[in-house]
């Protein structure tokens, strides 16, 4: 699949701000006033912030309150309104805190609820695609759900916390990519069941219908850059899990939490683009290209 | 709405002869014609005279080899190289539908085509990667979902004549490899060639119970071997004896 950065961006802060939102509605760190304001600030940044970002790889982004309507079917539409939903309640409950010096806990645990809620129905979009064997599989959510609760937990200060969370995000993402590795293969889908010709022999693709490249070839079949895939494995592990880990476990400075918290954003980007740049729609067996 | 119909009063759709498709792209350029004109945004081109040109279409044939395995009359048959249409195949259980967040994609109840609103669509593009056949494509220029109507402006169109009330691609395709009917009709005429035929599902394991059908290439012909000189260069004698017989093991030894 095509590594957009506007869907790398919007799935890598998206879910580190509603992770970080989590936390906060369930009081840790329990803080009010300016310091509050500073940890809300960052939330809502990097949850609306992404949400934004996710708005650029639309075709006709001026109709975008249109997708708040399908929520019965569509895991898209229901991101949308549990997403609009946790920044409304952890609003109110942000503003308790800055303002009034009031945490409204159960305001703030409902919030939470909703915030989690939010990257669960992120991942589901994924997750959902038949298509696409990599990612239909429960372990999609798990890994979202970690990475957004370990990242969260990181940008609360919470560094106990993290450490396990982050260790525990690391196994994770090794067994999704261990396991997402054979996904295609299991699935059963090869160029046979997708011409029904497999009762003569093994088919071949033999001509593609044009010359060119098209909207399924570019949207689908991103082959760029899968070679190094080992290599930035090992750097995003490094990047999102370890490095954080060991800046957590020696005594804590401000500095070393705050690289920490930047070399795990930045790990988890390279996450996101694997996620994207392996991911393999059954499509492109049409075009004999995988 | 994008909840699929528990059940459409028809299933309209095309069945596929790969048979008789003889690789022309007729009805890729009848289709890119009708519908570039005709049902919603135009199906535009990108670079179109340029270096790399690509666009919107919603009907493309692919080209397969396949090679048959040895048998023990066949050594070494020939491999068989079969022309492939692929459009929207008006699947049943859509996925394409059903993830759609703004309700843009439905699936009619009436008679079973897929399509899609174009002033309600965001081109988020879900839809496409929903899509196991690669029957959605963005156009570029409009920024909307493109995929195949069956040409629903054309089959119920009283403007035309009852012999071009068909999608477009069955109407021009000159091998008469596509044709277009009502699966839900046990005595369509889509339904009997399926049946007769033994049509297929593509990629059955992705449970969308695709409507259109296609018809699997026959067996190639096992001409008789056919030669008009071998009376004349048959041997004469399999075994033969006398002097020729003598001459022949003498020449042996040798």
């Amino acid at each position: 699949m095509h590594p957009a950065p506007s869907v790398i961006i919007f799935t890598t802060f998206s879910g580190l701000g509603f992770g970080l939102l989590a936390w906060l509605g369930l009081g840790y760190p329990s803080v009010t006033g300016v310091s509050a304001f500073a940890f809300f600030t960052i939330a809502y940044v990097f949850a609306v912030g992404g949400l934004m970002a996710s708005a650029f790889h639309l075709g006709r982004p001026e109709r975008a309150m249109k997708a708040f309507t399908q929520w019965r079917t569509s895991w898209l539409s229901r991101e949308a309104v549990v997403s609009v939903a946790a920044l409304l309640v952890m609003g109110i409950y942000a503003i308790g805190t800055v303002f009034f010096d009031t945490a409204l806990p159960l305001v703030g645990a409902f919030g939470a609820v909703l915030s989690l809620l939010t990257v669960f129905t992120t991942s589901m979009i994924y997750t959902q695609l038949k298509t696409v064997p990599r990612w239909h599989s429960p372990l999609t959510p798990v890994m979202f759900l970690a990475l957004s609760i370990a990242g969260g937990a990181l940008l609360a200060g919470e560094i106990t916390a993290a450490v396990v969370l982050l260790a525990l995000a690391g196994a994770v993402l090794l067994a999704t990519w261990i396991h997402g590795d054979g996904a295609f293969a299991r699935s059963g889908t090869t160029l046979a069941t997708a011409t029904g010709l497999g009762h003569i022999g093994t088919p071949r693709a033999f001509e593609p219908p044009h010359t060119g490249t098209n909207y399924l070839l570019r949207e689908m079949v991103f082959v760029v850059g899968r070679k190094h895939g080992i290599k930035l494995r090992i750097i995003a592990f490094i990047l999102a899990i370890i490095l954080p880990v060991i800046l957590l476990l020696i005594p804590f400075s401000h500095w070393l939490a705050g690289i920490a918290v930047f070399s795990h954003i930045a790990g988890v980007l390279v996450t996101r683009w694997l996620f994207f740049a392996q991911a393999e729609h059954v499509v492109g067996l049409y075009y004999g290209k995988r | 709405m994008t909840q699929l119909p528990a059940k459409t009063d028809r299933k309209l759709g095309l069945v596929i002869d790969l048979d008789t498709c003889v690789g022309c792209h007729a009805c890729v350029i009848s289709c890119k014609g009708w519908n570039t004109e005709n049902y919603g945004a135009p199906l535009s081109d990108q670079d179109p005279y340029g270096a790399a040109p690509s666009g919107t279409f919603l009907n493309r044939v692919h080209s397969y080899e396949v090679q048959p395995l040895a048998t023990s009359s066949k050594v070494q048959p020939p491999a068989q190289l079969i022309h492939f249409p692929k459009s929207c195949l008006h699947c049943e259980d859509a996925p394409c539908v059903t993830v759609c967040p703004t309700g843009a994609s439905y699936k009619r109840a009436e008679d079973g085509i897929v399509l899609v609103n174009e002033s309600d669509c965001i081109g988020c593009g879900l839809c496409a990667w929903a899509c196991p056949y690669g029957a959605r494509e963005k156009d570029e220029a409009e920024g909307v979902m493109k995929k195949c109507t069956l040409c629903v402006d054309r089959i119920y169109n009283e403007n035309l004549e009852e012999i071009d009330r068909v999608p477009t691609c069955v109407r021009t395709c000159p091998s008469g490899a596509r044709h277009f009917g009502d699966f839900a009709d046990p005595d369509s005429h889509v339904s009997r060639l399926t049946a007769e035929r033994g049509g297929i599902d593509l990629m059955p394991e992705m449970g969308t119970k695709p409507v259109n059908k296609y018809l699997p290439p026959r067996p190639k012909d096992a001409l008789p071997e056919i030669d008009v000189l071998a009376p004349y260069l048959a041997p004469v004698d399999d075994s033969p004896g006398g002097f020729l017989g003598w001459l022949d093991k003498t020449l042996e030894k040798l």
